[in-house]
């Protein structure tokens, strides 16, 4: 096989891990957006810890998007 | 994407050319020597200058009720003040001055790259890793200054049965060399990710409106225009996520675990 055919498909594989991702983002709204329904007075206190989770799983996911760059335009 | 940019000739205008560090006052990207002052140097200057301008301006003849600069000023303080309080305690007081600068220095690096044909000086490794690393250093340091050797007691916490400890100890002390890499690359990916997939939108509006009389460019435009708004936030909340997991990990080398 040849490299260049090599690495646009472990590009493509690498970001088969962002599926993971989407479905962590999800998780964290869909549980800021049901504890905020139960309990809206604690929506103030949970609203930090939600962006701090959604920026941890949105580096994730760019991690595996630089992995597939890093494929596609270092080797 | 960088192979159709190079088929323009000169330069070329690919999407990752814009994160190209070049010196400012003669010579190429090829002649960069230490003491070459580049636009990465001069966006890292304005972003220095801003922040301490709008600071000292900001309390200079500070009222009791504040006008809008001394507000920014006072927000900006209190934001990090209170960010300390919570996750340090008490005695991340004196740290104050390095967390409240690499904040400033982030979400200024941050913003600055949203301005178009500016230069993001947080989108290259070396700079966020020099700070993480920084950061990985001093809080270490500060660790075995305060625990003394005791110190290495932070990767087997207290309760833990003792024939769970050959399997705990090398994915804490793993978990723990894992920090400044996280912090860093997290900051970096993020920038580099935004602005690489803005410029690659953006690229879309003129083949599309060529092809389907102007009309058919609005839909990348939109697309744009809302990418653009999120990257405001997630250049506020990388600079957030940096200063507080820097918050986290003096806390746990100040009071372990």
């Amino acid at each position: 096989m040849e490299v260049e055919a090599a690495k646009l498909i472990g590009a493509g594989l690498a970001v088969i891990g962002l599926g993971g991702v989407g479905s962590g983002i999800g998780s964290i709204f869909s549980s800021m957006i049901s504890s905020g329904a139960r309990n809206p007075s604690a929506i103030a206190q949970v609203q930090g810890f939600m962006w701090i989770g959604f920026a941890l799983v949105e580096a994730v996911a760019l991690y595996a998007l630089l992995i597939a760059l890093l494929l596609l335009f270092v080797f | 994407m960088a192979e159709t940019g190079s088929q323009n000739g000169g330069e070329g205008h690919g999407p990752l050319q814009q994160f190209e560090i070049a010196p400012l006052f003669g010579g190429d990207t090829q002649d960069l020597a230490f003491y070459s002052f580049t636009n990465s140097s001069l966006f890292m200057v304005i972003g220095i200058l801003a922040v301490t301008l709008t600071l000292s301006l900001g309390v200079r003849r500070a009222q009791l009720v504040p006008t809008r600069l001394q507000s920014l000023a006072e927000i900006s303080y209190e934001f990090i003040a209170n960010m300390i309080r919570d996750n340090v305690g008490t005695e991340g007081r004196k740290y104050f001055g390095f967390i409240f600068t690499l904040f400033m220095f982030v979400f200024a690096g941050n913003m600055l790259g949203m301005i178009p044909y500016s230069f993001t000086y947080t989108s290259h490794i070396v700079v966020t890793f020099i700070m993480a690393a920084v950061v990985f250093v001093g809080v270490t340091v500060i660790g075995f200054m305060k625990h003394g050797l005791k110190f290495f007691g932070f990767f087997l916490p207290n309760d833990v049965p003792i024939f769970l400890a050959p399997l705990l100890i090398p994915i804490e002390v793993l978990s723990y060399f894992t920090r400044p890499v996280s912090l860093a690359l997290r900051l970096f990916a993020n920038m580099t990710a935004g602005h690489t997939m803005l410029k690659v939108f953006a690229s879309f509006v003129a083949p599309l409106g060529g092809a389907t009389f102007i009309i058919g460019g609005a839909i990348p435009l939109a697309l744009v225009t809302a990418l653009t708004g999120l990257e405001f936030i997630i250049a506020f909340l990388q600079a957030y996520v940096f200063t507080i997991l820097s918050c986290v990990y003096l806390h746990d080398a100040l009071h372990m675990h």
